[in-house]
């Protein structure tokens, strides 16, 4: 099953995610998110890496999915921590718990494609169709 | 896409009646190929989402170069009463105080002769730019907090620049109510190492000639004349403006139905004006507008030098200075006559530019007598317009105009219709040379993503929202 796929819009990136647990459709959208950004072959997200785990809130199962990518996005641009592989262990409407592979960015290793200022909640939307669960997301580029 | 009718009001603008939870109907200005334009995305409806907010007053705005943007349009323009009204990072954009600073120089296009393609190269390598750049200056905790309160103004007590840049900054280049302490230990990390940058996307620096003058006289006390070479530079906040949006994005969409705001897309997350919340937003968000001051005072000195250095002038010869500094991401509490009572607003600009008339006190004393200089800057190589606010703009848009020409092409779509073009030969072969750090970048940024800045800056000037002084086209340009 495919991971996610690009959506149109006009000023920013819109992606569609799917995954067949909501579990699964959280460590996708991490995925998608970082697939916009960096150039990393798949080989690459394999190897032996740093981890770190990582536990995030929401109001309900919307907001949790944002302040997830939120954290993963920091991790980046704050921390300059390149996520290459994410696993949510846990999961309510109202909190994740995953585990995070990756380690310190290396820009000559892994360019830079299109810098992600932030995960918005515009047209936010997750449902559950009988095969899968499904999320849009914007990001402001 | 979007069903919503729009009437006709005249030539430049449209009506989005009033209906559903509306608190007010919107106007859009656009002529009829803008709104043709418009049809195929969702601005028309985010300019109803913002008419849902609370405490906005008489309409809810959209400028002709108006686009699909998250949570309010980019070119939206909307004003709340501070009784009762809110205050929306999603209204202000994550690039706070992203804007746009023109410089004029003595220099004329014949004094360019071959040496164009040098003076880029070196403006290319030496001010960083791009993902992640990282700037020539390293803030201390102390330093940061400084910049944050003071704005310009500390890089003008650093060495950079000279104290009159300030006076022909929109705000003196220091907004009021700055308070470090509202903004958080993650936004303070990312600003540290990003003074001085460019940074990526739409960002630029530009150098232009002025090509065409329509208003002799606002020209004049602009001081700008045919032939001359200017440089226009489009930067903002960078990581710490998008870290204190998301940061309070956060907070208020949390608390958003505690405090009882009904919200038509969770991206307009907002505060009332009287609130706690709402006022550290505002003391959080000047910290970003002025962090946004010093780094595009910072990139003017960075430009200075490097023309002096590659052009061999002294700064006497090069006669470089400062036109106008101008923010189009921004929230700003400004006094307007509202049915005969002058009232003060928060007036909430998202891709938009102020456009004070003359005699308007916010104005630089030196401008005062035609008003205030609306820079427009085009896609790339197209060039850019000047123009100067209007008294209409006080009546009509909260004085305010375009801050651009707004995107029409996704960056996907812009990517695959560009796909096997070298778009760098095209403007080459138009007499604009690009230089990029990424060709993603270029191909995203295409001159055919976006509208024809022609036809946005003509709805503002037949409006009379602000009219147009110059024209000035692309000799050369740096992009992110």
């Amino acid at each position: 099953m495919e991971k996610y796929k690009l959506l149109d819009h006009t000023s920013d990136i819109r992606v569609e995610v799917w995954g067949k647990t909501r579990k699964e459709l959280f460590g996708n959208a991490v995925a998608a998110m970082f697939d916009v950004m960096i150039d990393c072959p798949s080989e690459e997200k394999t190897k032996p890496l740093e981890e770190k785990t990582v536990k995030i809130n929401g109001n309900d199962l919307e907001d949790t999915l944002i302040n997830f990518l939120r954290e993963a996005l920091y991790l980046f641009n704050g921390k300059g921590w390149l996520i290459k592989s994410c696993e949510p262990l846990e999961l309510t409407g109202r909190s994740v718990v995953a585990r995070v592979q990756g380690e310190p960015y290396n820009r000559q290793k892994n360019p830079l494609i299109t810098e992600i200022k932030a995960v918005t909640y515009h047209g936010l939307i997750i449902n559950k169709s009988k095969k899968c669960w499904q999320a849009k997301v914007v990001f402001d580029v | 896409m979007s069903e919503i009718k729009l009437e006709r009001i005249d030539d430049n603008r449209w009506l989005l009646p009033q209906t559903g939870g509306m608190k007010v109907p919107g106007i859009i200005y656009a002529n009829e190929k803008i709104r043709q334009l418009l049809k195929s995305d969702e601005s028309t409806r985010q300019v109803a989402n913002v008419a849902h907010l609370p405490g906005i007053v008489s309409y809810s705005l959209a400028m002709p170069d108006v686009h699909w943007g998250y949570g309010f349009p980019i070119g939206g323009v909307a004003a709340f009463d501070l009784e009762g009204g809110i205050v929306s990072p999603g209204g202000v954009g994550y690039d706070i105080n992203c804007g746009c600073r023109l410089l004029a120089t003595n220099l004329t296009l014949a004094d360019m002769g071959d040496r164009l393609s040098n003076l880029t190269t070196a403006l290319y390598q030496q001010i960083p730019s791009g993902v992640g750049s990282t700037g020539s200056v390293k803030l201390s905790g102390k330093d940061q907090k400084q910049v944050l309160e003071d704005g310009a103004l500390w890089a003008v007590k650093a060495g950079f620049g000279k104290p009159q840049d300030m006076e022909t900054t929109e705000d003196g280049g220091a907004m009021e109510g700055a308070d470090p302490e509202q903004v958080s230990d993650r936004a303070m990390e990312r600003g540290k190492q990003q003074l001085g940058t460019l940074g990526s996307g739409n960002h630029f620096l530009e150098i232009e000639v002025v090509e065409e003058i329509f208003d002799e006289t606002a020209a004049r006390v602009f001081g700008l004349r045919k032939g001359q070479i200017n440089i226009m530079i489009h930067s903002g906040s960078r990581g710490l403006g998008y870290q204190i949006c998301d940061d309070y994005l956060a907070l208020m969409v949390k608390h958003a139905q505690k405090a009882g705001i009904d919200l038509p897309d969770r991206q307009l997350a907002c505060s009332y004006l009287d609130s706690q919340r709402g006022r550290n937003y505002l003391a959080a968000m000047a910290c970003g507008a002025n962090y946004a001051w010093a780094n595009r005072q910072l990139l003017m000195h960075q430009t200075q030098t490097i023309f002096e250095k590659s052009l061999h002038l002294s700064p006497r010869e090069l006669g470089m200075r400062l036109v106008y500094d101008v923010c189009h991401n921004i929230a700003k509490i400004e006094t307007f006559n509202i049915q005969g009572k002058m009232k003060k607003l928060c007036v909430h600009r998202k891709g938009a530019t102020r456009a004070f008339p003359a005699g308007h006190d916010a104005v630089p004393a030196q401008y005062r007598s035609v008003g205030q200089p609306v820079l427009v800057p085009g896609d790339m190589g197209s060039g850019s317009y000047v123009l100067v606010g209007q008294q209409k703009a006080m009546q009509e848009t909260f004085g305010s105009a375009c801050h651009g020409a707004g995107r029409v092409m996704s960056r996907t779509q812009a990517t695959k219709v560009s796909q096997g073009r070298s778009i760098s030969r095209e403007l080459a072969d138009q007499g604009v040379l690009v230089m990029a750090s990424s060709k993603g970048t270029l191909r995203e940024e295409i001159p055919e993503a976006y509208k024809n800045l022609n036809d946005v800056v003509q709805v503002m000037h037949e409006s009379g929202i602000a009219t147009k002084v110059a024209k000035l086209k692309s000799l050369a340009c740096i992009k992110g």
